[in-house]
This record gives C-alpha cells, structure tokens and sequence, in this order.
C-alpha cells in the first residue's frame, strides 16, 4: 500500500480543484472470456484507482449518503481514511456498522441506496461508494491482523440468544448481538452458514470463499454456529426458551420456491431457480464430475422471470455451456425488476431477452424430459396496484422456443416449517411473519424476526438491516429482563 | 461431526450404520428421514431412518450401493466420523389403530419399515408384514421385522427362500380375506407402484414412503416434485408419506432417472480411481 501514496497526494490536489464528475470504472473481465469461466467477473479497484474514485467524495459537512444506507455505514469516515491511505483506519470504520462488508460492496443495490443518497448522484456521477466498500473490505482479508481483532467481549452471567438462519439477516444479528456481549447461537440448516450467499448468489458475483470469510468473521466475534439443525424440526423453536436462550432471532430466509402452475412443469429438465442455483453453487456442480453433484444445461436454456436471480441463473448456464440463453419476461424491458448492473451484464455475456413473453406450457420430449416451452406474446395494459402495467395476453399469438431446460425464477414464498410449529406466532396473509418494522418483533414475546421471513424476498441489504435493528431492539429487551 | 459407531453389512451391498446424532436422535419418528453429506465433494443424500436410540443418542440408516455416493459411504468404517447429519425431515408415518395393518416391504426398505410396524404394533394394530427380496442371499432382518408382526410373509423373486414371486401376490390375498385398515408399502418405486395398484383395487388406504431425487431436503429447492391427486407437492416437506393411489407413478420413476448419465460417469469415475490404486472413499 506504501507504494501508492505519492499518487494520493497528486489525485487530491486535482480534485480540490473542482467537481470530479469521472466516475473511476469498474475492470471486469472481458465478456466473451467470462462468460465460459466462474470467475469473479468484477475484478475489483487497483489501490491507484480506489483512492482515485475516493477522493471525489466531497466530505459532506451532512452526508445524506449514510441515510440511503439500511445499516448506516460511516461512508464518509471510511472514505476519508481511505484516501488518507490509513487502510486499518477505513475497516474499522466501515466494520463499526457493517458485518459483511466483501459481501455488501459486491451485491447491494447501491444506486438505490447510498449512491443515490450522495449529493453527486445530482451530477449523474455519485461517488461509487459500493466499489470503495468492497476495496476496503478485501484490503482487510488480504491482510488479515493488519486491523486487531475486535477483543470478544465476555460479560459474566451473560444472557444467551439463538439466531434461527445463518444468512445476511442472521449473520448480522448474530455479529451485533456477539459485539454487545452476548452469548449467541446460530443454527443452521445446512452444511454450512451463508444462507443465500452461499447458496443463491453465483461465484462469479460473489465468490464463496468471500463469504466463508466473512462468516468466519462472525464466528470471530465469539457466535457459536451449529450447522445442520433445521430449527422447527430438529428442534422447536419453544424448545430454545427451554434450552436457555432467552430471546430468539428468526431469520430462516423464504426458503419455498414459487412455480408457474403450468402444464408440463414436472417434466425432467424443469428446476426452479433455487434448485438451479442451490445445486450449481452450494453443490458446487460446474465441478461435476469431480463434485458429486449434477446439473443438466444442454444446449437451449429458458429462464423465467426479470429479477436478479433470473439473471444470475441465466449467467451460470451460459457457463455450463449453454449456446442460448433467453430470459423469458412477460413485462417489457422498463419494468425488468433487475438492477440494471447485473440485466447489462447477462446482455454483454449473450443472453438473450424474450420481452413481453408469458409461458403457456412446457412440451414433453416422449422421454419425461422438456422439449420445448409453449409461449404467448404479451402487451402492456393499465397499470396495476403496484403502479406497473399489467400484462396481456395476446390472444392467438402462441409460439414455441426449442429447449433442452428451463429454470423457473418467480421468487419464493416463506418456508412453512417454523410458523408451523410455532404457536401464537402471527402470520400476514402472504405467509411472512408479522414483525414490527422498526424493531423485528413478532406477536411472541422474546421472538424477533427479519430477512426474507419478515418481507418477501428482497435484497441482502434489507435483510442485514432489519438484524441490525432486531440486535439493537433484543438488547433493549435483554437489559430490562 | 458424527461418529459411525457401529457399520453391518446386512448383504454385500445393503449397509448398516449406527451413527452418533443426538439431536436427531431426540425427536426421530417412524417414517422420517435424514440428510447426510460427508466431503467437499460430496452429494447431500437423503436416507430414511431404520431406528434411534434416544438414551444413545444415535440414529441408525441402511443403505444400499447404487450410485458413486453411496459406494463411498459404504467406503466409510465404525469409527469414521460423517460431517454433516440433519434431521429428522419430512413427517412422520401416521399411526393410529386402523386394527389390521399390512407392512410392506421390499429390497433395502425392510429395515425402514421396522419402526413403522413397530409403532403400528404399539397402536394396538394386528401387524401382517410382507418383505420381499430378490433372492435369500439379500434376505435380512426377518427376525426384526417378525418381532413387531403378528405374522410374516416373506417372499423371493426367484423362490430361494419364502415364498416364490413378488409382494403384490400375498397382499392381494390378504386384501382379498381379512379387513384391512391400512396398507403401508415401502421399497423400490416399482415395488410400491404395484402395491398401490393392488390395493386400490379393494379401496384399501395405502401409505407410500416416495423416494425422488431431493438437494437440500428442507422445501428450499422443488427438486422433489411429486404429483398426487394432480397436485405437485414437495415430497421432503409434504412427505415423504403419501396416498398411493393418488401419486402419478409415471412421473416419478421418469424424474428418478433425470441423471442416468451423468450417474454412470461418476460411477465409472469412481470404479477407475479405485483400480487406480487411489482411495475409494
């Protein structure tokens, strides 16, 4: 880092000279090549272009930028000292607030959120804060005992809490929890912590050593994590009270996939997304044979649905080889729920858009597998409650795509396991928990609940968010008992 | 991690193990099942509980080689330890006193159906159980399963023990002379298809253990899909258990065999790292 602090100097002296409006880019892999490869696709900022891009941030006397954020990360303090070139200085500024910060610089949508909060996003270039975030975060795991170790606080007679779900909710909660010194337990359900992270988000956007790191952090802290216990069947959630705990965090993420009810759905070939994803990156399947897991692409892939996952799973096929991948939307590209970032890179890499196309059904190949998907064309209407325009059927319009497989991403729907052995555990007519907003907490005293088993499916962010606001309402609870 | 405690060959390729899982152990049922996965590499693979000692702490499965997966955990010893175990998953058999039972059983499944006749049993059934084996060489446990039946039926394929033929015939029979509450058939799809056909005949209640392919076996991935009655269900947090003359049979045997192929590489990559001279676990 020494090495590139004469370049600090000469870039902050240009930028007191006026607005800087140049945002610095991304580097990322050449498409064509990324597309046949796992690797991350973003390569991430050199020390010379970080502090570049650093050194735009105008050090608002009051940063909006930290309100656009769900868990308010000191983005000036971390910035400043990043273009101070104090390295350990901006961990700790941006680890105060944030957890996973490797994962957040790499998956929020901060053009939503802080970038659109920061008073240059009027001039079209805010600061990107997201890529500085993320330098700053692999800075501190490339030189891991540059910043100390926060000391894990032991406070004697300490009361214990158990976090259900080792994912962005849980981690977080579990993280601010340890950090105030309690004694915290998080159960997992599968072989190993991360939740979506880990099994949902491709390597080539996040790559699964990152977030090992950043659970490891978490454990760090003094959270004791307890893999493979589905809470609600291997233990109840009552039965925690019982073992001790005295409050509880639900975060078990909205684990049922939701599917298209069409015909030929259950023919071979058809996956959910979840199911895709689950098996290509928890599974590890592009490894196959060499991990024990498969997955089957063939050459003709249709994914279903606009969002982030429908890009993600359209991404990982073409990397399994896929020679065409359509993304199948029944809206028109303006109400492509994807951020925009992640729509122009599955674009960039070949995948191909099928807008204004509603499936009708799936065609048997003779052998139980999926031969092709029956489609219509669709127009726009009036708009919806949500404000987007309806879409229509255009009657007599049907056409058929030729595919080996298709992916279904339509979004989840919470999992049933826990509210069903949870009694006096209120639900919301959508099946989420009914949670207070501002503090995650439920109609049972001593449970809280965040993440996508409080809201839907939504963003990693949003669900850190909502941890960090239970931690701090379970401590305001905690001390009163 | 979790300890093998206790390995039997049952047959050359049905595998016995008795595994430390306390927490699973705590809260098993008859009819449930586990998820084990052990390596980096390795598949998460679902195997049906046979019994559990809740003093012990330990969970007992068996298993037979079919796939690479499974010939490695058959590579594993008393005193190896698994690295992950979750369950129970899925719901337990549904036990009441329905006064004369049918346990069916065929091939590996002889060992899962035991604490299903032996709940039954505590219900105050009268217990007929039917298990079925290729041949006498595969026959195990009819002194287990007998404990819990007020009569046994054992039958092979080619009459080398028991009685010549399939289980279908003597449970037709059984439906044909006694009042039959309940049927409860687990064991090869096929096996379980044509138990289901049989009794649909008599309108016979028939409970079905289904095995389709399952990822994370927590209702996450939809891998699982069965249909029964026209509705597609998730078969490891819907089931296991279903009405067997409402599952469309077809379906699941074809979604059964989606990875063939890809089956055969890894087995054929397995069986060259073997001769290799490489480890076979």
């Amino acid at each position: 880092m020494s090495a590139t602090s004469t370049n600090v100097r000469e870039v902050d002296t240009v930028a007191k000279q006026g607005l800087n409006l140049n945002r610095v880019p991304m580097p990322k892999q050449d498409p064509m090549k990324r597309a046949k490869n796992f690797g991350e696709v973003s390569l991430g900022y050199t020390p010379a272009e970080a502090i570049a891009e650093a050194d735009r941030c105008l050090q608002c006397a009051k940063p909006t930028c930290k309100d656009g954020c769900p868990v308010n990360v000191s983005i000036p303090e971390f910035i400043k000292a990043l273009r101070e070139n104090d390295m350990p200085e901006a961990v700790r500024a941006l680890k105060a607030k944030n957890s996973l910060p490797a994962v957040c610089g790499r998956v929020c949508p901060q053009e939503q959120q802080c970038e659109k909060s920061c008073v240059l996003a009027r001039k079209g270039a805010p600061v990107a804060i997201g890529r500085l975030e993320r330098y700053v975060a692999d800075w501190d795991l490339a030189n891991q005992g540059a910043v100390e170790a926060e000391p894990v606080v032991v406070v004697p007679g300490r009361k214990r809490v158990a976090v259900v779900g080792g994912g962005p909710a849980g981690l977080t909660c579990a993280a601010d929890l340890a950090k105030m010194g309690y004694g915290v337990t998080m159960f997992e359900a599968l072989h190993t912590a991360g939740g979506v992270l880990k099994y949902g988000i491709p390597e080539f956007r996040l790559p699964k050593s990152i977030v090992q790191s950043e659970v490891d952090y978490v454990t760090s802290l003094g959270v004791e994590l307890v893999l493979d216990n589905v809470v609600g069947r291997t233990e109840l959630v009552d039965e925690l009270f019982e073992e001790g705990f005295s409050a509880v965090f639900l975060s078990p993420g909205a684990g049922a996939p939701m599917f298209l009810g069409i015909p030929g759905e259950n023919l071979n070939n058809v996956y959910s997304a979840n199911e895709f994803l689950t098996r290509v990156n928890l599974m590890k399947a592009y490894r196959f044979p060499e991990y024990d897991t498969p997955v089957k692409v063939g050459r003709r892939v249709a994914v279903f649905g606009g969002g982030n996952v429908a890009m993600d799973s359209s991404r990982c096929a073409l990397r399994l080889g896929a020679e065409e991948v359509y993304i199948v939307y029944r809206r028109s590209e303006a109400e492509l729920p994807a951020r925009e970032e992640e729509r122009e890179n599955a674009k960039e890499e070949g995948v191909i858009f099928k807008l204004l196309t509603n499936p009708k059904g799936f065609l048997d190949d003779g052998h139980g597998n999926v031969r092709a998907v029956e489609c219509y064309e669709m127009e726009l209407g009036e708009p919806d409650e949500g404000g987007r325009r309806r879409p229509i059927v255009k009657p007599g319009t049907e056409f058929e795509i030729e595919i080996d497989t298709a992916i279904i991403a339509l979004g989840t729907r919470p999992n049933p396991v826990i509210p069903s052995t949870t009694p006096g555990l209120n639900m919301t007519r959508h099946g989420t928990v009914e949670t207070d907003v501002a503090t995650g907490r439920t109609s049972r005293d001593g449970i809280w609940c965040g993440g996508d088993m409080a809201t839907g499916a939504a963003t990693v962010i949003s669900a850190m968010g909502a941890g960090k606001r239970a931690a701090a309402d379970m401590d305001r609870y905690l001390r009163e008992l | 991690m979790f300890r093998i405690l206790e390995k039997q060959d049952l047959t050359p390729d049905i595998h016995l193990f008795r595994i430390e899982a306390p927490r699973v152990a705590r809260k098993a049922q008859a009819g449930q099942f586990i998820i084990l996965h052990h390596g980096e590499e390795g598949e998460r693979i679902p195997l049906t509980i046979a019994d559990w000692d809740r003093e012990a702490g330990t969970i007992t499965v068996v298993f037979m080689e079919v796939g690479a997966s499974t010939r490695k955990l058959a590579a594993m010893n008393a005193g190896d330890a698994i690295d992950d175990f979750v369950g129970p998953l899925g719901k337990p058999t549904e036990i009441e006193n329905y006064g004369t039972v049918v346990c069916v059983a065929g091939g590996f499944a002889i060992a899962t159906i035991v604490p299903i006749a032996r709940a039954m049993k505590a219900a105050g059934n009268k217990v007929v159980s039917i298990m079925g084996s290729r041949t006498k060489d595969l026959v195990f446990w009819e002194d287990r399963l007998g404990e819990f039946s007020d009569e046994l039926i054992v039958t092979t394929d080619d009459g080398s023990y028991g009685r010549k033929g399939l289980v279908t015939e003597p449970l037709k029979e059984l439906l044909e002379t006694r009042d039959v509450g309940r049927v409860v058939a687990i064991g090869p799809t096929v096996m379980m298809k044509f138990s289901a056909l049989t009794s649909k005949q008599f309108g016979t209640k028939t409970i079905v253990s289904l095995n389709p392919i399952m990822v994370d076996g927590t209702g996450m991935c939809g891998a699982c899909r069965v249909e029964v009655g026209g509705e597609t269900k998730l078969a490891c947090v819907d089931g296991p258990d279903f009405d067997g003359h409402l599952v469309d049979w077809d379906l699941l045997i074809s979604r059964q065999r989606a990875y063939l192929d890809q089956e055969k590489t890894s087995v054929e990559r397995y069986q060259h790292k073997c001769q290799g001279g490489g480890h076979c676990g």
